[in-house]
């Protein structure tokens, strides 16, 4: 290894990484990512429809049935340590769903946990979920506002 | 139980198509995970407040309620209904009630996992 002969900077770097690395990389990660997401909206289709027509649920709370079922199940995938290796395989097929919402709150809260129970724990949950909840939240709130204005 | 094969197939082909948009985007600008759900949770909001995501969950159902966009659908809807039927104090109000459900489910599922489990080694 002779270092003294490779000087670049990150952006060359990233370009040589760019050219090095086949180009079946995207279509393999689009693919991957298409299908995981769409078995995990099969899952989310199946919990609704079970929610609304043997729980007697409206629409609504159907969905909500599902994104609470797909909730526990990444908790405990999480737990379990292999929502990281579907994760790894999928990328966006495991955190564009409720499940990547999810994963990214209990993930944290686990791997923070021995910093204590409120400051490790407590807060460690809402890491990347507070500005999920903050930018959605806020825009809501906007809109809201708006539609007020406009409606009244 | 019914079971409608064709609504499957839709939410399927839609949830995949969404979260496969999600992988490009991350694969061509490098953005992080957090920062792909923060902008889809905005464009659900924003394709929401234009009326033009309700037809895609009464397309695709799951296939469009399950990813981050149908999470900020739900907040506009729940903002939306909130004011027509109390006024302006509905903005505040409407978006965490319509979504409790599924932030609720994690915080708790979230902190029973995170006691109860081991902390598992990252990347290996």
């Amino acid at each position: 290894m002779n270092r003294k002969h490779i000087r670049t900077d990150p952006a060359a770097y990233e370009q040589m990484t760019r050219q090095a690395s086949p180009p079946s990389r995207m279509v393999q990660g689009v693919f991957r990512a298409f299908w995981v997401g769409g078995v995990v909206c099969i899952i989310g289709q199946l919990a609704a429809e079970t929610g609304v027509q043997l729980m007697k649920m409206t629409p609504a709370d159907g969905y909500c049935f599902a994104a609470i079922i797909l909730v526990l199940l990444t908790a405990i995938l999480t737990g379990a340590g292999v929502f990281d290796r579907i994760g790894q395989y999928a990328g966006a097929g495991a955190f564009v769903p409720i499940t990547g919402f999810a994963n990214a709150m209990v993930s944290p809260a686990l791997e923070f946990r021995r910093e204590g129970m409120v400051l490790g724990l407590g807060a460690k949950l809402f890491t990347i979920a507070g500005p999920v909840l903050v930018y959605g939240i806020g825009a809501s709130v906007l809109v809201g506002l708006v539609y007020a204005i406009i409606f009244s | 139980m019914t079971f409608d094969l064709w609504m499957y197939v839709k939410a399927f082909a839609v949830g995949g198509a969404l979260c496969a948009v999600g992988e490009a985007l991350c694969l061509k600008t490098g953005w992080t995970p957090a920062r792909i759900l923060v902008g889809y949770i905005l464009t659900g909001v924003a394709l929401s407040a234009f009326g033009l995501y309700t037809p895609l969950v009464d397309f695709a159902g799951a296939g469009a309620s399950v990813p981050l966009t149908g999470f900020g659908h739900s907040l506009c809807q729940g903002v939306i209904h909130a004011v027509q039927e109390r006024g302006w104090i509905g903005a505040f109000c409407g978006g965490l009630t319509a979504t409790a459900g599924g932030i609720a489910a994690a915080i708790f599922f979230g902190t029973i996992v995170a006691v109860f489990c081991k902390p598992h080694m990252k990347g290996k």
